[in-house]
């Protein structure tokens, strides 16, 4: 690749009403466009959440048709995953949606583990929904700060920002980063967490429901946010499953489907926790959909945590699980396998398996396929972000510009899963 | 304190051009609004309360580029985003820096493939590279000091 500057009008479509009416359509009847106007919105837009480019049609102030021009955050990672061994292509699925990368380093092992055909341990189950859980917490808290600040409520960023820094300590002191984790391995953990672990988290459970009603407090009883989060949006249940709506901004519309209750995985089944649904389908459901989702998240981590016994985190198998390091010394067996498993990996059956889990956002799914060698044929990912991301255009019908912007931060959309 | 200790009776105060303008441009920054990728969530770490960006004075991101003065490329950067990025450059007035955060934008990082611009400075002039896959607010905090540093030792011929 030579040196190359690129020009501006490179790759940006330039696009007339006529053309992105032919591109996308609504359904809607669309009359009198005879005064309409198109308007670019982002892909550099404080309110889109990343990248994302709106290309907007307007009567006016009102929203007549938008399509979302995405991709300006492709970055290869399905392919990449291909040349990369089963555990090294686990990195790739921290960057994907960057909110949560527990989630998606989940949902990846978990379909490794099921090509493989293994058990984790029971403690490396219970310590995976702990974090998972964790990070759904994380993630929401992002989700409250950036949509709040989008509807002029800045203090909340600035709250929900502190509490999400005790949470990523919690990682760092698991994983040793903040963000890009990849702490879940085939066949259980990187490793034990430390014993600090427990009374940080039980310690972030005493304190995290005063600020979850902190939080409410700053926005239920904030006139300019009500009104401008009840009644916008609105999607019914029947047109949010038919558009694929999944995660908390279906379940905002009254559809009472959660993967974790419903289609069980790793021990969800065992723990007593409520679906929160809500039945209005407009922004402020969402919000509160997702408000009672994190006071389960705490539910959740709490049973967790009560249940955590001691034991090992990693199946005893040294052709998929790497040996300890004190073990490197004494026996030629773990050499071997230290130096088969980082060169070259484990290499996994033909056939292919899917998962599906529930991120934050919705349900995940990774599809992956396995020909008998150590590196993946071929990795799929069903992203939440970017199946919500199509029904912005029937979300944000007959919306004004402004509520436009409420609207997208109630689905919560992460640009790094939209376009992987 | 300060600059009335310096005064006496005189109330004139002399000093180089260079070192004050030097000092205005280090300690009233206004980024740009602008985040690509995994990097842009740690960017809004250091701007929140816990790294406090606002002791910097760097507290004001500008969404606009004509208002800013420092373009922190937080994150990967495609082929598709390249011109872009490069017209927000364009966009931006004089003098303008611009900060490579994470390994993504100072060299491609984990991503050496079709997609991935392998470097930001393929498209823009970089001043400073922080590297992390995301750096953590405190490398991101200590890019800035280092343009500061850089920013400080400038010389009034080399000004544009």
């Amino acid at each position: 690749m030579g040196f190359m500057i690129p020009q501006a009008s490179d790759s940006i479509q330039e696009l007339s009403v006529e053309e992105l009416r032919a591109k996308v359509g609504t359904g809607m009847e669309i009359v009198d466009a005879e005064e309409h106007m198109l308007l670019s919105m982002g892909p550099q837009h404080p309110s889109t959440h990343g990248v994302l480019r709106l290309l907007v049609e307007l009567d006016g102030e009102t929203v007549v048709n938008l399509a979302p021009d995405i991709g300006f955050l492709h970055t290869g990672i399905e392919k990449n995953m291909e040349s990369k061994t089963y555990t090294k292509a686990l990195v790739m699925t921290d960057r994907m949606d960057y909110l949560t990368p527990m989630t998606n380093n989940m949902v990846y092992i978990m379909a490794v583990e099921k090509l493989l055909g293994i058990e984790i341990t029971p403690r490396a189950q219970t310590l995976r929904l702990i974090l998972a859980e964790l990070s759904r917490l994380a993630s929401h808290l992002v989700w409250l700060g950036t949509s709040a600040l989008d509807l002029a409520a800045m203090s909340v960023f600035l709250y929900c920002f502190r509490e999400r820094e005790y949470i990523l300590d919690i990682f760092e002191m698991v994983s040793g980063q903040r963000m890009m984790v990849s702490y879940f391995r085939p066949g259980g953990l990187w490793r034990d967490v430390p014993d600090e672990f427990e009374p940080a988290v039980r310690k972030l459970l005493d304190f995290m429901p005063a600020k979850i009603a902190d939080y409410e407090a700053l926005l239920d009883q904030n006139p300019i946010f009500l009104e401008r989060a009840k009644g916008v949006g609105v999607i019914s249940g029947e047109q949010a499953v038919a558009w694929g709506l999944t995660g908390p901004s279906m379940r905002a519309s009254g559809v009472d489907w959660d993967n974790r209750r419903d289609m069980p995985y790793g021990g969800y089944e065992t723990y007593e926790f409520e679906v929160p649904v809500e039945h209005e389908g407009d922004v402020y459901a969402r919000y509160r959909c997702r408000m009672r989702e994190m006071r389960e998240c705490l539910r959740l981590i709490r049973q967790g945590l009560d249940r955590l016994k001691p034991g090992p985190v990693n199946i005893d198998d040294h052709k998929i699980v790497p040996p300890p390091r004190a073990e490197l010394g004494r026996s030629m067996e773990a050499v071997i396998h230290h130096f088969k498993l980082w060169t070259a990996g484990f290499t996994a059956p033909e056939g292919y398996v899917y998962q599906v889990i529930e991120s934050p956002r919705g349900e995940i799914g990774c599809y992956l396929r396995g020909n008998g060698t150590n590196k993946p044929a071929r990795v799929h990912f069903r992203g939440p972000s970017y199946v919500n991301l199509a029904s912005l255009p029937l979300l944000a019908n007959n919306s004004f510009v402004a509520d436009l912007v409420a609207v997208i931060g109630s689905i919560d959309i992460v640009l790094g899963e939209i376009d992987r | 304190m300060g600059i009335e200790e310096k005064l006496g009776n005189l109330g004139v105060v002399t000093y180089r051009l260079e070192d004050v303008v030097n000092w205005g441009r280090t300690n009233a920054m206004w980024p740009l609004l602008f985040g690509l990728a995994c990097c842009a969530i740690e960017m809004m770490s250091t701007q929140a309360a816990h790294y406090d960006a606002s002791r910097f004075g760097m507290e004001l991101n500008r969404p606009s580029p004509r208002q800013s003065d420092l373009m922190i490329v937080a994150g990967r950067v495609s082929r598709k985003m390249a011109p872009v990025i490069r017209r927000l450059y364009d966009q931006m007035p004089y003098p303008k820096w611009v900060i490579a955060m994470g390994d993504c934008a100072s060299c491609g990082g984990v991503f050496n493939n079709y997609a991935i611009v392998q470097g930001v400075d393929e498209i823009v002039p970089v001043d400073v590279y922080v590297a992390g896959c995301p750096p953590r607010p405190e490398a991101l905090i200590d890019g800035i000091m280092t343009l500061h540093e850089k920013i400080r030792n400038d010389k009034i011929t080399d000004w544009a």
